[in-house]
């Protein structure tokens, strides 16, 4: 089976978020970045159905060359090769066309991704590429089996579930629990070195809803304590106050 | 002209967070003069819920009363939005974020040439540019995008306008779409979902409890204390992770993220990840016996003290308020 898992390079979820140039750059300074969460439990997913039924495992990002060590960590965990896209992530859009045209050639049997980015949260990629490519998109996906060429999947819905069939190919948006995280070891990290990382340069420019500024949201006042045995204080404040019941 | 909304049903209602995206469109087109909101709903659905969507502002409602689409698969509604917006003339859809409504407008968004803003928290800025807020980095910043396409989609958060209600019925056309047989392709074999009570991600008060409770057998005076106030239930993550409550109650950075007008938050400490997946609510209250908890700075009521003693005091105390 041939997988492809897409991953963002993110700052890490406890990240100070700040912003430069008159608000409109986020402010990497002293921010750590890694593969994104969801990301990771796609990644850790496809890793595990790579080793069961045997194929090839590539992972791209579409990024400048910061993200590079972003890529290695995943060749670490277990990807066969990367790709990277020689370009800063613009929009949901053409990162989706950047995924699409890739995919289109080389041709995947499974292409999973992160529900969503923690940066942007759109969650709107696999959907794009899966109309792109005419093929069935699911989000957000906790369980995903492959058995010959059907997946058995469950997505989440508000409050609970939805099990699903789906034949190949198809696209994934994935969520925890549908595998647990993958440290990498020793030898992940020194295999990860020499194993294959492209270089591609972007097709198309085109962006339709691209991110123009950035704005934090006004500092919280500090909180107000209420003793443990007055809780009917509480009440009222909750009604009149912040009017909430 | 008109905007068009696309509406979700969940146990043959329509949604609230639908009817609140229709309420958005509404104040929208009255501030771009795009004229009428016109509601598309897919599948069965009686006649009194489709014209009471004009309640919340809808002049119209399109009816695609197909049986195949009460489920909601993801490719055959993108394509019967699709085929509505053409029909329709609309060059604006609005939809409510939610699990099904972020899958069909990726989709949508392609087959329309639309430039698609999810995240949505108020009505869009149109000057020179249009330009749409949007809350992002889990709700701890905002993005301000500008939309540069003729047509466009809006996939709007909870809460980022009031629900309208004052409205008068709406007249209701039934509407024939042809959708491909292959967009039917994909199976859903069964539904699981919490009957009889209040969502978590539409819920207008939560309830949540952590470690701090100690174990599931636990949960009963929480419970309690949500029915009283009519909220939803929900945990972080460690207890989603022990399995003490079921994954679709975790809230937080991985998991559910909540907008509700009041969360109460008992024995959680408050992790980053945590605050991530509720600092959209409008008021937060924390009942914690640790004073140094983190969440107490996130939070505009706290109390310090033991939630086995306070949270049944704070129920009672409700109880005769409400």
């Amino acid at each position: 089976m041939k997988i492809l898992v897409c991953i963002t390079h993110v700052a890490d979820t406890t990240s100070k978020i700040q912003f430069t140039a008159d608000n409109t750059k986020f402010d990497t300074t002293g921010v750590q970045f890694i593969i994104g969460p969801y990301d990771d439990y796609a990644l850790a997913r496809a890793v595990e159905l790579r080793d069961q039924t045997g194929g090839k495992l590539t992972v791209l990002n579409v990024g400048e060359a910061e993200t590079e060590p972003t890529l290695r960590k995943a060749l670490a965990i277990g990807a066969d090769e990367a790709i990277r896209i020689n370009s800063f992530p613009k929009d949901s859009i053409f990162v989706a066309k950047q995924i699409a045209n890739h995919a289109k050639e080389a041709g995947y049997d499974l292409i999973l991704m992160g529900r969503e980015s923690i940066d942007f949260n759109g969650g709107m990629v696999h959907g794009m590429v899966g109309e792109l490519l005419g093929v069935p998109s699911f989000s957000p996906v906790m369980k995903l089996e492959v058995d010959g060429s059907t997946a058995k999947m469950a997505r989440e819905i508000e409050g609970g579930k939805e099990l699903l069939e789906a034949g190949l190919p198809l696209i994934a948006g994935c969520q925890e629990p549908i595998a647990e995280w993958k440290i990498p070891n020793m030898r992940g990290i020194m295999s990860a070195r020499t194993k294959p990382l492209t270089v591609v340069e972007p097709s198309g420019d085109e962006t339709q809803a691209a991110a123009v500024k950035y704005e934090l949201p006004p500092a919280k006042g500090a909180v107000k304590l209420i003793d443990k045995d007055n809780v009917s204080e509480l009440v009222k404040l909750l009604k009149n106050e912040a009017k909430v019941l | 002209m008109s905007i068009l909304v696309y509406i979700e049903k969940a146990e043959s209602k329509v949604k609230k967070t639908s009817l609140e995206a229709v309420s958005f469109a509404s104040e929208l087109a009255q501030k771009t003069g795009e004229g009428d909101v016109v509601a598309l709903a897919l599948g069965s659905l009686d006649s009194s819920e489709l014209e009471g969507i004009g309640k919340s502002g809808a002049s119209k409602v399109l009816h695609v009363s197909d049986s195949r689409l009460d489920d909601g698969v993801i490719q055959a509604h993108a394509s019967a939005v699709a085929q509505a917006f053409e029909k329709s003339g609309a060059k604006t859809v609005v939809l409510a974020k939610s699990s099904l409504g972020d899958a069909v407008a990726a989709r949508l968004a392609v087959k329309i040439n639309a430039g698609l803003v999810s995240n949505v928290i108020e009505l869009p800025e149109i000057g020179a540019e249009y330009l749409v807020k949007r809350s992002i980095f889990t709700g701890k910043a905002f993005a301000y995008t500008s939309l540069t396409t003729e047509n466009k989609i809006l996939a709007v958060k909870k809460n980022a306008v009031d629900l309208k209600t004052d409205g008068a019925n709406a007249a209701v056309e039934s509407l024939e779409v042809a959708i491909p047989d292959s967009d039917f392709g994909s199976k859903i074999t069964a539904t699981e979902r919490a009957t009889g009570e209040v969502l978590l991600p539409e819920a207008d008060i939560v309830v949540s409890g952590g470690r701090g409770m100690k174990g599931p057998e636990n949960w009963g005076m929480l419970e309690d204390l949500a029915k009283t106030l009519g909220a939803a239930t929900g945990c972080s993550k460690p207890v989603s992770d022990m399995e003490w409550r079921p994954h679709h109650e975790h809230v937080g950075q991985t998991g559910v993220k909540v907008a509700p007008s009041l969360y109460v938050a008992i024995g959680i400490s408050g992790a980053i990840q945590h605050l991530a997946g509720v600092n959209s609510s409008k008021c937060i209250l924390v009942i914690n016996k640790d004073p140094e908890a983190p969440f107490f700075k996130a939070a505009d009521y706290g109390i310090v003290g033991d939630a086995f003693e306070i949270v049944p005091k704070l129920n009672e105390a409700l109880k005769a308020e409400l």
